[in-house]
């Protein structure tokens, strides 16, 4: 098979994965070397679907051994199959980075064989890019779960990120669409990977020749929409996750129909790319803005409001807690106000040290003032006689944006 | 009122700012010798570039600003903006007279302005990072044409003599017509008559000047692009937010196959 070929059907079978991230990674280019890592990552290009394209994401082989109901590379279904050569996956990748294609390589397989013969694979990649092409690019590397301790303890002397998807937010899920599968093997090469990272991170400060292991940590990917999950089962999973394994990210992959099974949502059904939104915006609230999980999930709430952001949609339940003084609030309180961003906040923190902030002001900073405005007072605020209910806020808003997801019906008049 | 003209050098700027305080002059305007069009109440000064005073007026805000403000201000200055250039003009006085911490102050229309144009410049650096597409000539030099917004390539030129240490590299820079050329030690500037070695084919270099396997790997990468994809999720405004189209004439990946034919 041409090589061109094999790359065409291993990148179309490695697209679901969608984590394409190359940041992190502090790797600085050694004398004589290829390559470096930029702590932000740079992302090359982007495909019609508006993804980003940092890394060469390709899977060694779609040969598997497993029936994932859920999985495009599934052993029933009838697809060409390709395996890649050692040599040629570090051919493609240093000519694919020498032409600033890329950031790097991301590598995952199907699993041939079993856990340890596939590990053992993707390792001579990964070691051969290191020690003979002296490539100091970002790689991420799949840890193929159930695989043995010393070889994923060293593949990670070689990768910069691992990573293990759960695929199903909870077990029951993966065992209806996955049943030769379990969550226990996944949690365990996690758990070994994060107390490595710990042990090799406490043993450097100690001696600096100890050599960097999986430094830009580790990550995972769930399926959402293929099983009736709630997203608040799907957020409390990844708090869980987040906290228990110091992931680096949690991905949520809108399901995107490919097979025929009974199990799954039809063929053609619209991948809940919408609901994938809200979700990371709400990954987003836990990990930069100060949310607790159950703020916006419990069980009064178990899913998310479609139609709103999650951050506006916790403000209207909590309208005790508005309006929030521009010019005196605390940093964490300006950070929870609808409309709001972190460079915002700092900038309005920074900012009024000089004088009352006006709402022209807030507009040039970068507020979204027509969210931003109904929960807040700043120096030209007029004086109002009762405050508007949480339904006529979100009405106003919801009147005043407009979003491609959402349908509205049409009262404009057409010209023609 | 006074307008203070110079030769559109980051030299000649900072040099306007230490006449300004010279000659005691206030209100100032500046703008760029060669764009200035006479006003009836101008009295025009033609401000001489002088590495002294600039490096006195630079080191002066050197004490003021941390070195990220500082870096900030060069790149402003990058962005080739008229109204920048008053901004950088007035924002440097403010800092003079007022002191450093004066920067925090986002409600002061210069430090805004700068700051908002230091992050357009900043993007376009950051996208030039991303876009630039190299192709192996014959020779073995990685070649590669841009046409940024603004004037980056000094912005960029250490990250790419980092990154491709071990290669010698050109990236040039078609509208302001020079480029930067790494040759393995050190990075310099470079101009390079086109019309003589390049074909008519949107910058695209002709196949006999590129190295072997040149072709081969555009056609990998042309491939994998394609295959990336998922077209059920296919997006074109948020594609085109991201990759606008004016870049799209030097992306290996959104050129017409066969490339260099």
């Amino acid at each position: 098979m041409e090589i061109t070929e094999k790359l065409n059907i291993l990148a179309d079978a490695a697209k679901y994965d969608v984590s394409c991230a190359s940041s992190g990674g502090t790797r600085k280019n050694t004398k004589g070397g290829l390559g470096n890592s930029h702590i932000s990552g740079i992302c090359h290009s982007y495909t019609e679907d508006g993804r980003c394209v940092s890394l060469l994401k390709i899977l060694l082989t779609n040969h598997c051994i497993y029936d994932c109901a859920f999985c495009v590379s599934r052993r029933s279904n009838d697809i060409k199959r390709a395996a890649f050569k050692v040599q040629e996956v570090v051919d493609l990748t240093i000519n694919f980075y020498r032409r600033n294609y890329i950031e790097g390589l991301f590598l995952s397989s199907g699993i041939f064989k079993d856990a340890d013969y596939t590990m053992e694979r993707l390792l001579r990649i990964v070691k051969k890019l290191r020690t003979e092409e002296r490539f100091n690019g970002y790689i991420h590397l799949k840890t193929i779960p159930g695989a043995s301790e010393a070889l994923i303890r060293e593949a990670g002397l070689y990768a910069d990120r691992m990573s293990i998807n759960l695929e199903m937010p909870t077990e029951q899920g993966l065992r209806l669409l996955a049943p030769e599968k379990s969550h226990a093997p996944v949690k365990h090469s996690l758990q070994l990977v994060s107390q490595s990272i710990a042990q090799f991170k406490e043993e450097r400060k100690l001696l600096r020749h100890v050599p960097r292991f999986v430094p830009a940590g580790q990550s995972t990917q769930m399926v959402v929409g293929a099983t009736p999950e709630t997203d608040m089962d799907i957020m409390h999973t990844a708090h869980h996750y987040y906290k228990t394994y110091n992931l680096k990210r949690v991905y949520y992959a809108g399901y995107i129909p490919i097979s025929y099974d009974s199990r799954l949502p039809a063929m053609g059904t619209q991948p809940p790319l919408l609901r994938e939104n809200r979700l990371y915006q709400t990954d987003w609230l836990m990990r930069f803005y100060g949310f607790e999980v159950h703020e916006l999930l419990n069980p009064l709430h178990p899913h998310l409001d479609v139609e709103i952001d999650p951050k506006l949609s916790w403000a209207l339940r909590h309208m005790e807690q508005f309006p929030v003084d521009i010019n005196t609030a605390d940093y964490r309180l300006i950070l929870r106000v609808p409309g709001i961003g972190v460079g915002s906040a700092k900038k309005i923190v920074q900012a009024r040290k000089f004088g009352s902030l006006r709402f022209d002001q807030l507009k040039q900073i970068g507020v979204a003032v027509n969210r931003a405005r109904h929960f807040i007072r700043c120096a030209d605020s007029p004086f109002s006689i009762g405050d508007p209910t949480a339904n006529v806020i979100r009405a106003q808003i919801l009147a005043s944006t407009t979003s491609k997801y959402i349908e509205k019906s049409v009262l404009q008049l057409s010209l023609f | 009122m006074w307008v203070y003209l110079f030769d559109g050098t980051f030299i000649g700027l900072l040099t306007a700012v230490f006449e300004r305080y010279d000659r005691k002059q206030h209100p100032v305007r500046i703008a760029p010798q060669q764009r200035y069009a006479p006003g009836l109440m101008d009295e025009p000064v033609a401000v001489v570039s002088d590495d002294t005073k600039a490096r006195r007026v630079w080191q002066g805000l050197g004490k003021r600003l941390n070195t990220d403000w500082m870096s900030r201000l060069y790149a402003a200055f990058l962005g080739e903006q008229p109204e920048g250039f008053q901004h950088l003009f007035d924002l440097a006085c403010y800092i003079i007279n007022h002191g450093g911490d004066v920067i925090a102050n986002y409600g002061n229309p210069h430090v805004l302005y700068v700051a908002q144009l230091h992050r357009k410049v900043h993007r376009e650096k950051h996208r030039m990072e991303a876009f630039v597409r190299f192709q192996q000539l014959a020779d073995g030099i990685f070649f590669a044409l841009v046409e940024p917004d603004f004037n980056v390539l000094p912005l960029i030129s250490r990250h790419f003599k980092n990154r491709y240490a071990d290669q010698r590299w050109t990236i040039y820079d078609r509208r302001r017509d020079y480029g930067i050329h790494y040759d393995g030690s050190g990075v310099s500037e470079v101009t390079i008559d086109f019309i003589q070695h390049t074909g008519k084919h949107r910058g695209v270099l002709p196949a006999d000047l590129l190295a072997e396997q040149e072709v081969l790997y555009q056609t990998l990468w042309q491939g994998y692009f394609k295959n990336a994809t998922i077209p059920s999720r296919k997006n074109t405004t948020l594609h085109i937010r991201h990759v606008p189209r004016r870049y799209w004439k030097h992306l290996t990946e959104k050129a017409f196959l066969p490339l260099a034919l």
